[in-house]
């Protein structure tokens, strides 16, 4: 009998160990997985030299991996996740800047040069139709 | 002793450096053909000793010469001969060296290349390319002389970065350098039409060489980066947007804008100030590049050790060139304009549009780059900008750049008749839609409007590159011309943007990452694939120990590979480094690697099914050899006849070459 | 025409900002914790586990926390300066052990002299998460209120302890040692 108790108790010590090494490194929900990893990849290791908790074995970067994943098993989307890390890192440990005053030039930059862009190709374009079109340059 | 002479080599190139920017430029502007002429001399001069100053380090480095401080810091008697040699531009004062040797290198190309045009010219462009050469020289003796003794020699080296010890990781950076300095070349020809005030046909066909040249090495370097990267950091990324990236592919953006304007600029004597400004933009990130990896301005695994001593120099020799080219542009571009006129539905306009945008995503990507150090200095804090943001920006420019490709290609001079564009492109677009709207269900099970966007893309560029050279396949006896290199260069290079197209969309979108613990005989799926861990043993390398596990990877039950990733310590820094393993087919990458020992056997590995990523690297490759098959064009040979008609004068009204057919 | 001057200026104004840059720290990250409430915790105590240490045991005064490992040198380098800071009594030190091994740190405790009116024991860094920690050492100094007053990463000297700590202190306290509140 205290043989058999004994061998369920291993069993029962024994399983937490089991599940230790599944649990914590992905999810088996493809769906969720994907979600996952790419919310890791928004996410910057703090300690690293430019790169996210995804790509770098640093402590740091696991603990967080770890962080990430209980709180997406604990149902907490994507922005209540990003936000708890940012009270508490700062917004350097996002890759996706936030959109605020400070980075208006930032998110517009691009969109104002294609603006610029356009401009000046319909400029450019309109003046090159009035000229005659067999006249070519030669210095 | 022969560090020493090493040294003395340096100084001697520095003095011929500075000789070669003088007397030539000084000659130039009074009249003096005899200083004009001593731009050769000084130049070949200039090569031989920077040469000597290379072999010498690189003696040192072969024969374990310690007492040399930069030998000492990234050599070990253990370290495999090969890249003791690598070594030598493993670190900032020995690629420093390198570069400079390069740069020599190009010059006493253009030197030697340039025997027929006329002095006024060739001497400008070689005294311009030794004030650059000055200005790197001045800058390694002065601060980062690879050739300092140590005051006690130790008994052994540091070793070399074991991420350094790598085939890519030693091409890479001589291929990058040879892209990146040579874009010195087209910068030097663009300063000397803006100091003769002249800039004419010659001048674009004198160029076209010198620009694609530097862009066919950029391209293998940056894609060597990207498969090195891949394969060697362990995580299956190929492109982080880092810093350092972007130093290189800014300059390539900007090369590819100006190859694309120079041929409009050769042809139509058009966008003259628009090549001219590209020009000095390419080289000028290209050095911006240069300060950014050794200033410590920014976080990046890849930088140099930083020194702000250093990087005050850097930044004002870069403004000094920059700013100087810039200046003499203000004054001097609006001189360059041209008369020529063109339509909406022409190559000329198509290509406006290349240049707008190809020039946008290079301002994008600038603006990404520096923005943290922008927020930084108006006191906004620290901020992050990374892929999320550089990949909204990049697709922003580079979609609708694509899109546009297709149509350019094909796309007459001056105006084109909407209705053999339409004959010419109805295919490709059937083509393109409909196989991209099906391909992802049936490969994958699933698409996303981004994705399928990307692959229709990727399809347009792929099918409208191929148009000519199949169209002529299954016509005989035609009356059309046969499709010189030009164009044949031109279809490959365009090809290989299709195939990386695809590539990048397909594996971003549809590859498949597993991180998990497993026990010897674990089996699990991913991807499509089954996997069978059967253990991890201990071996045994040149320089280092490793912990290597071996994987079966299954298809529909039948064993496809048996890959064995390691886990290695290197013993004289003891750094750990992750070698993955890696099966490649042509459609798929399948790629584990070793994350850490949980005990008692079992150990955290990571999985990556990575679909068309060998697209990535072949689509460079094939981009690369378009660029060559281009520059090979027998416009850009001298004929024998022209030799001897050579007027020295750019005067106008002299012989000119035609320019071969179809372009 | 203006418009090719716009080069120029670009680059001029980019030179600016580089040679500004070339001065900045792109590795110092503030905390956005300092000025707010310190996060509250309760873990085992790393002699004792069956009793708890947490952010309770010094409510209402000023304190240091100072996050550490075993596996961190620097941590091993400010060690005898803990001590003796602990021993001049100003501020009572707790200690914040960080992914390690309690065997170890406790051996590293003996050897080296346990600066730390407490130690929590943080082997999943959940806690040390909460806080914001990304390397050891960290030191946190804490006010009277509960507020993060200054975080200071890497090893604390008594340079450092001199120019950024103690002005926050005598600021807080008015007089050292900081006087206890009523009621502790």
């Amino acid at each position: 009998m205290m043989k058999l108790i004994a061998a369920w108790l291993m069993l029962l010590l024994a399983a937490p160990a089991a599940l230790a090494i599944e649990a914590e490194y992905g999810f088996d929900d493809p769906a969720m997985n994907e979600r996952y990893r790419t919310l890791l990849r928004e996410i910057r290791c703090p300690k690293c030299l430019n790169t996210s908790i995804a790509d770098s074995d640093a402590p740091i970067a696991a603990d967080l991996r770890r962080e990430v994943y209980q709180k997406m098993a604990e149902g907490y989307s994507d922005d209540e996740i990003i936000d708890f890390l940012v009270s508490r890192y700062g917004e350097f440990v996002v890759y996706r800047p936030p959109l605020k005053p400070s980075t208006f030039v930032l998110w517009g930059g691009p969109i104002a040069l294609l603006a610029i862009g356009g401009f000046a190709f319909v400029r450019i374009l309109r003046d090159r139709a009035q000229r005659p079109l067999d006249e070519d340059s030669i210095t | 002793m022969i560090p020493e002479l090493g040294h003395f080599s340096l100084i001697l190139a520095c003095c011929l450096a500075l000789a070669q920017a003088a007397l030539p430029l000084a000659g130039a502007r009074v009249g003096n053909r005899h200083w004009m002429a001593l731009a050769r001399s000084a130049a070949a001069g200039q090569f031989v000793f920077c040469a000597i100053a290379f072999s010498a380090l690189a003696y040192a480095f072969l024969t374990n010469d310690f007492s040399v401080r930069f030998v000492a810091l990234h050599s070990n008697t253990a370290l495999p001969t090969f890249y003791k040699f690598a070594a030598v531009w493993g670190g900032h004062e020995g690629s420093l060296l390198f570069w400079t040797t390069v740069l020599a290198a190009w010059t006493l190309g253009v030197s030697v290349a340039g025997r027929d045009q006329p002095l006024e010219f060739s001497s400008r462009v070689i005294g311009v390319l030794g004030l650059v050469s000055a200005g790197v020289l001045l800058f390694t003796l002065l601060t980062s002389n690879p050739f300092d003794r140590l005051p006690s020699v130790p008994l052994d080296g540091n070793d070399l970065n074991p991420l350094l010890q790598d085939p890519a990781m030693v091409l890479h950076p001589p291929m990058l350098y040879i892209g990146y300095v040579g874009m010195a070349v087209p910068f030097a020809f663009a300063v000397t039409a803006l100091l003769t005030g002249r800039l004419d046909r010659d001048w674009a066909r004198w160029s076209r060489p010198w620009v694609s040249g530097p862009w066919i090495f950029l391209t293998l370097g940056i894609a060597l980066g990207s498969w090195w990267a891949y394969y060697e950091l362990g995580w299956g990324g190929w492109w982080f947007w880092d810093p350092v990236e972007n130093s290189s592919f800014m300059p390539w953006l900007t090369a590819t804008a100006l190859m694309h304007s120079l041929a409009v600029t050769e042809k139509r004597g058009l966008f003259k100030s628009w090549t001219i400004l590209l020009a000095i933009i390419a080289f000028s990130l290209s050095f911006l590049g240069t300060f950014l990896t050794r200033s410590g301005i920014l976080i990046s695994v890849h930088a140099f050790a930083s020194d702000p001593a250093r990087g005050l120099f850097i930044l004002g020799l870069l403004l000094l060139i920059s700013g100087g080219a810039l200046v003499l542009y203000a004054m001097r571009a609006k001189d360059l304009t041209a008369d020529g006129g063109f339509t909406l539905l022409s190559r000329d306009a198509l290509l406006l549009a290349n240049n707008i945008l190809l020039s946008a995503a290079a301002g994008a990507i600038l603006l990404g780059t520096l923005y943290p150090l922008f927020a930084d200095a108006l006191g906004f804090g620290q901020i992050s900008v990374g892929p999320p943001w550089f990949n909204i920006a990049f697709l922003l420019t580079m979609l609708p750049l694509s899109a546009l490709l297709g149509v350019g290609m094909h796309a007459a001079w001056r105006k084109t008749p909407p209705t053999l564009l339409r004959n010419k492109l109805k295919w490709p677009a059937v083509f393109a839609v409909v196989v991209g709207l099906v391909a992802p269900w049936i490969f994958f099970g699933t698409a996303t409007v981004l994705s399928t966007i990307g692959i229709v893309v990727g399809l347009w560029v792929v099918a409208t590159s191929l148009v000519d050279p199949v169209t002529r396949a299954f016509r005989r006896g035609g009356t059309s011309a046969p499709l010189t290199r030009a164009t044949w260069g031109m279809c490959m290079a365009h090809l290989g943007v299709g195939l990386f197209i695809l590539g990048a969309t397909v594996t971003s979108a549809f590859d498949v990452e597993l991180d998990r613990g497993v026990r010897p005989g674990d089996v699990w799926e991913a991807g499509g694939y089954e996997f069978t861990f059967r253990g991890v043993r201990r071996v045994e390398g040149p320089n280092f120990d490793a912990d290597e596990g071996e994987f079966e990877v299954r298809r529909n039950g039948e064993l496809v590979t048996v890959l064995r990733p390691q886990q290695r310590v290197y013993r004289v820094q003891q750094n750990p480094m992750t070698e993955a393993a890696i099966d490649s087919a042509l459609h798929r990458d399948v790629f584990i690697a070793l994350g850490q020992s949980l005990g008692d056997g079992a150990w955290s590995v990571r999985v990556r099914v990575k679909p068309l990523i060998s697209f990535l690297w072949l689509g460079a490759l094939v981009m690369a050899i378009g660029g060559l098959v281009a520059v090979t064009d027998k416009r850009y040979r001298l004929q024998p006849a022209e030799r001897v008609e050579r007027v020295p004068d750019l005067a106008p009204g002299a012989v000119r070459a035609q320019p071969a057919e179809g372009r | 025409m203006w418009r090719y001057v716009i080069p120029v200026i670009v680059v001029a104004v980019l030179g600016v900002f580089l040679y500004r840059g070339l001065y900045l720290n792109p590795g110092y990250i503030p905390s956005p914790l300092v000025g707010k409430p310190a996060p509250e915790f309760s873990l085992p105590d790393l002699e004792d586990p069956s009793r708890q240490v947490g952010s309770k045991d010094y409510e209402g005064q000023v304190a240091l926390l100072n996050v550490w490992a075993t596996w961190c040198p620097p941590c091993r380098q400010e060690h005898p300066f803990l001590v003796q800071l602990a021993k001049s009594g100003v501020v009572p030190i707790y200690g914040l052990n960080w992914n390690d091994d309690r065997a170890a740190a406790l051996e590293w405790l003996e050897t080296l002299g346990d600066p730390y009116v407490a130690t929590a024991y943080d082997p999943q860094g959940d806690v040390a998460v909460d806080w914001g920690v990304y390397g050891a050492p960290e030191t946190f100094l804490i006010g009277r209120d509960g507020r993060v007053l200054h975080k200071h990463t890497s090893a604390l000297t008594p340079e450092i302890w001199q120019r950024d700590f103690l002005p926050k202190i005598a600021e807080e306290c008015g007089s050292l040692p900081c006087p206890l509140v009523e009621g502790e």
